[in-house]
Order: C-alpha cells, then sequence, then structure tokens
C-alpha cells in the first residue's frame, strides 16, 4: 500500500480498519545471495539501496532482536555535516542530502525536521576553531553561517549570555541540519526494502560466521544456518563480538552513552542547540519533551546503560547554557552501545575474509550517517570497490597512518 | 559504579580517569621491530562483552594507577589493584 494523502483520508472513513502491516516478517530461507547481519539504521538502509540500485539476486536482513531495539531507536535524532576533515565531509554531506529526499525515496513520513544545528562558541580561540569548520565546510559546498553573539540573541534569547565563567560569544549554524524521527526510519527502510523484496527476520541472532577456505559462505543462527553469498555486518555496538566469529580483531571499543528527555513543555527550543564549553546538546521533540545528552561515559562498556557522574555532567553543562531547564523534571533517560573507532570515523571496508564486508566505528554520531552509510556499503558489497565519498573508510587506515582523527585526540576512544 | 582504590578505599567514578585496557603489550623492540605489532598495540582491542582488565588512573586521589576487573554487560568491579603491583 502507497502512503499518501489520499490513503489516510481512505482510512479515516472506514475506522482505520485497512492499514496492514508495514514490512512481511520474513522466514530465514536456506541461502540469500546478500546476508546483511543487523536491523539497524545501516543495514536496514544498506538493503533498501542494494535492492533499488543493484542487482544482487535475495537480500536477507537478519536481526537478533526487534527492529529498532538497537542505538537506531535510542539516539537523540541530530542530523548535521558540520565536520572539517576532507575524509568525512563529503560522506557526512551525502548524506544529508539524502536526509533532505528520504521521504520521498522510501514513501514514508520520517519527519525530517531541518530546524538548523547551533554550536555555540565561548571565547576567541573557540570562534576562530568554528570559523575554521566553517569555511572548510563551504569549501565543499554546505551551509555555514557565523553568527556574533548579537544575531545569535536575536534567535535564541534564552540562553545564558552572561555566564560569568563561559560567556556565549557566538554560534557556527548549520541551517540545513536539525532532527529526523529515528524509529521512523527504522521502519521506512523496513517498509521500503521489504516491497522490493528483501527479508527482514526478526528475532534471528548471528552466532558464528562458516567459512572454507578463507571465505564466508554462511551464517550461523539462532533460527539455523543460512547460506550466503555475501556478508555484510552491520551491527554497530556489537561490532567486535560478530567480527571475532570470523576471527578478526578491530580497531574498535564498545562504550555506553546515555541520553535524557524532560517532562513535555511547550514549544520553547526550535533548534538543536550544544553548548561549546562542556559537551551538552538539546532539542525539542514533537511531543514536547527537551531530549538532551553529552559526552559516552568515558569507560568500555555493553551495558546499554551508564552511570550517575555521566547524567552529574551533562545537567551541568545543561545548566550553564540554559538555567531554566533547572525547572524541567528529567522524566527518561537510557542508554545504548557505542562502536567508538580507535580514530573517531567509521569503516566501510571489505575484510581480510573474502565476502565479508564490515561497516561498523559509527561511534556516537551514526545516525546521521544512516542513508550514506546504506549507499556506501551497498555499493562495497554490489561493486566490490569503495563510493567516492567513503574512500577514506578503509581498515587499513590505521596500520597504514592514514587515520581520520576529527577530534586529533590519538587512539583514545573515550575521547573522541 | 564505584570503585574500591587500594590506597583510598571505596571513591566515586568522578574521582577516576579511565585509559582502557590493560592487556595489550607493548613491543620492547623500541620502534626496531615490524610495524604491524605496534599498530596491533595501539589500535586492536578484544572488546569482549565479558569480563575486562582495564586501566584506571585515581586523579582526583591518591594518583595510582589502578588495574581495574570488570564485567562489560553488568559493570559488576570484580578487582581493583594498583597497577605497579604485577598479577
Ligand atoms: C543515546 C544515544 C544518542 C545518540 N545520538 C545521536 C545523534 O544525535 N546523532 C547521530 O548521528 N547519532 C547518534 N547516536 C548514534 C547512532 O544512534 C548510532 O551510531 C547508529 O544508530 C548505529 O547504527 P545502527 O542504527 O545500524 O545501529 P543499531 O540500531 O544498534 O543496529 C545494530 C543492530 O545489530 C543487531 N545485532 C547485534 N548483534 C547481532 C547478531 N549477532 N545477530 C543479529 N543481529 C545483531 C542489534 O540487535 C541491532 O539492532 C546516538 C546513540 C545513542 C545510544
Ligand atoms: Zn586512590
Amino acid at each position: 500500500m502507497r502512503y499518501s494523502a489520499l490513503s489516510v483520508l481512505k482510512q479515516a472513513l472506514t475506522g482505520h480498519k485497512g492499514w496492514q502491516p508495514a514490512w512481511r516478517d520474513a522466514v530465514p530461507a536456506p541461502h540469500y545471495d546478500v546476508v546483511i547481519i543487523g536491523g539497524g539504521g545501516h543495514g536496514l538502509a544498506t538493503a533498501f539501496y542494494l535492492a533499488r540500485d543493484y542487482d544482487v539476486g535475495r537480500i536477507a536482513v537478519v536481526e537478533r532482536s526487534w527492529l529498532g531495539n538497537g542505538s537506531i531507536g535510542r539516539n537523540t535524532t541530530i542530523i548535521r555535516s558540520n565536520y572539517l576533515l576532507p575524509g568525512n565531509l563529503p560522506f557526512y554531506e551525502l548524506s544529508l542530502k539524502l536526509w533532505e529526499g528520504l521521504e520521498r525515496d522510501i514513501n514514508y513520513n520520517a519527519m525530517v525536521s531541518q530546524r538548523g544545528v547551533y554550536n555555540l562558541f565561548h571565547s576567541d580561540m573557540q570562534r576562530d576553531a568554528y570559523a575554521r569548520r566553517g569555511n572548510a565546510m563551504r569549501l565543499h559546498g554546505i551551509d555555514a553561517v557565523l553568527l556574533d553573539r548579537a544575531a545569535l540573541r536575536k534567535t535564541i534569547p534564552y540562553l545564558d549570555y552572561e555566564n560569568a565563567r563561559f560567556p556565549i560569544q557566538g554560534a557556527l549554524l548549520q541551517a540545513r541540519g536539525g532532527t529526523v524521527r529515528h524509529d521512523a526510519v527504522a521502519w521506512g527502510y523496513a517498509r521500503a526494502a521489504a516491497k522490493l523484496g528483501v527479508d527482514i527476520i526478526q528475532n534471528c541472532e548471528v552466532t558464528g560466521i562458516r567459512q572454507m577456505g578463507g571465505v564466508a559462505v554462511g551464517v550461523e543462527t539462532s533460527r539455523g544456518y543460512i547460506g550466503a553469498g555475501k556478508i555484510g555486518m552491520a551491527v554497530a555496538g556489537a561490532t567486535s563480538q560478530v567480527a571475532a566469529m570470523a576471527g578478526l580483531r578491530l580497531p574498535i571499543e564498545s562504550h555506553a552513552l546515555q541520553a535524557f528527555v524532560s517532562e513535555a513543555v511547550k514549544p520553547l527550543v526550535d533548534h538543536v542547540i550544544t553548548f561549546g564549553a562542556g559537551h551538552f546538546y538539546i532539542s525539542q521533540s514533537d511531543k514536547g519533551g527537551l531530549v538532551f545528552g553529552g559526552d559516552i561515559d568515558g569507560y568500555n562498556s555493553y551495558a546499554a546503560r551508564g552511570n550517575l557522574p555521566t547524567i552529574e555532567d551533562v545537567c551541568e553543562g545543561g545548566m550553564a547554557m540554559m538555567p531554566m531547564l533547572g525547572r524541567a523534571r528529567l522524566v527518561r533517560h537510557w542508554g545504548g552501545v557505542m562502536d567508538m573507532s580507535m580514530d573517531g570515523s567509521p569503516i566501510i571496508d571489505k575484510t581480510p575474509v573474502t565476502n565479508l564486508y564490515l561497516n561498523a566505528g559509527w561511534c556516537y554520531g551514526g545516525f546521521k550517517a544512516t542513508p550514506a552509510s546504506g549507499v556506501c556499503f551497498a555499493h562495497l558489497i554490489a561493486r566490490e570497490a569503495p563510493h567516492e565519498v567513503a574512500v577514506g573508510y578503509r581498515l587499513d587506515r590505521f596500520a597504514e597512518g592514514w587515520v581520520i582523527d576529527e577530534k586529533g585526540s590519538g587512539a583514545q576512544p573515550n575521547l573522541h | 559504579m564505584r570503585l574500591q582504590c587500594p590506597h583510598c578505599g571505596p571513591r566515586g567514578l568522578a574521582e577516576f580517569t579511565y585509559h582502557g585496557d590493560a592487556t595489550v603489550q607493548r613491543p620492547v623492540d623500541r620502534g626496531a621491530g615490524s610495524s604491524a605489532a605496534w599498530a596491533d598495540y595501539v589500535y586492536l582491542r578484544d572488546n569482549k562483552a565479558g569480563v575486562h582488565q582495564e586501566y584506571w588512573y585515581h586523579q582526583a586521589g591518591c594518583h595510582a594507577w589502578l588495574v581495574v576487573t570488570r564485567h562489560m554487560r553488568s559493570h559488576e568491579v570484580m578487582a581493583v589493584r594498583a597497577a605497579m603491583v604485577r598479577a
């Protein structure tokens, strides 16, 4: 069924009895030409673009849980392409462009909202750094505006501009940045992929990767063996575990990232705002909750929850930037498992095992990357060569000295 | 999470700084050996979803480096020892 204003009207008039499940819940077949492990945003997007743009035969997405249980359903929904380094800028800009056309591409309302991302700065040095970043963006044809304090204050009057320690001096604005309804992205891609014939298999955990003479030939799962011509790993926080099934050791650590939502309030925060003197960012959901977060907890974890010091740190950042936040009650907080790479940038590449492909290292910022990650991973799997915007995301860049270290913090995942 | 510092007793997490996997071994060749061994040491990690040995620095306390044994799924701290004391 195609979704449209007409279909909504028709269903409204007939008591909403005609809606069908958005995708087929498939039973595993004995063999597929391509098996994607992981039904998060990246796995589903990969399957969709593979099915739409290439002729690779039968495709399955194998998910150990239900769709949306991973980080795709836990993130704070921010999209942007305000990066600095050449290896990253074209990739994230492709992603932002794909977000702009996504809802038409997949016929699904993902609530893409380009409300603008404002990165505050608090010192001369930080302004210079943001001016440089904005220039790098513009050189790549990406929108960026450096706002001084007066201009910023006109748009966002409610921040603590006179804060004694961290006075707000202005912001770098990417007006095309914003938010997208995160779980709608999973559902929308799943529905669009299933429509093109992709089997989406939930509650099916991959427990082994079968190889014959250095060639991957299939996956052992909790629902039996599934043969595969090619296998793509897109399991984010579980990357090291799944890669270990093929004997691989990767430049990745899993870390905890938390997020927070306040009680619903009337429309207040119209944009995405990030504090520059600590790590804190905030936006407001359509339901009214203030959605905010900050740094990863900083130690290895697979627990999908964090600890109190980080909660305190995030809230302190929020109070320094926007003191009125102290009046709102926190109603929920949760955590997810991040696949932190050693340089803070992702990997989309072949592996030393033939027919086994890797998509990982998304750190705390892989949501915004979802469409481009899908396009580039599909390209890699179908064409056996990297997509032109992902050439830097090689697995051997660590050993070869071509790391893409946006933060310049070295091989210390908890600092990226 | 609280860590039982062998010098200071049980202390809150905010006093400590984390430094990752304590089982990786720095090559002893002072740079003369293969770069593969160095790439391995600097970048590759087991990152298992089980028991993990890791360095923590008691930054706001006694300034000792500690080796903490902790479970990655439950955050349960199973042991803490001074890094100077070889296991
Ligand atoms: C609190 C929080 C806030 C965030 N905020 C942002 C943000 O504002 N902007 C942004 O860009 N990014 C953000 N991120 C990061 C982003 O959510 C992730 O980088 C991204 O979702 C990871 O890709 P994914 O969607 O494919 O992962 P996931 O949704 O985690 O998908 C991986 C899937 O693999 C499955 N899997 C694992 N092991 C197996 C197995 N053995 N067999 C079968 N399936 C398996 C998992 O069940 C999971 O469904 C945030 C993350 C968190 C947790
Ligand atoms: Zn101590």
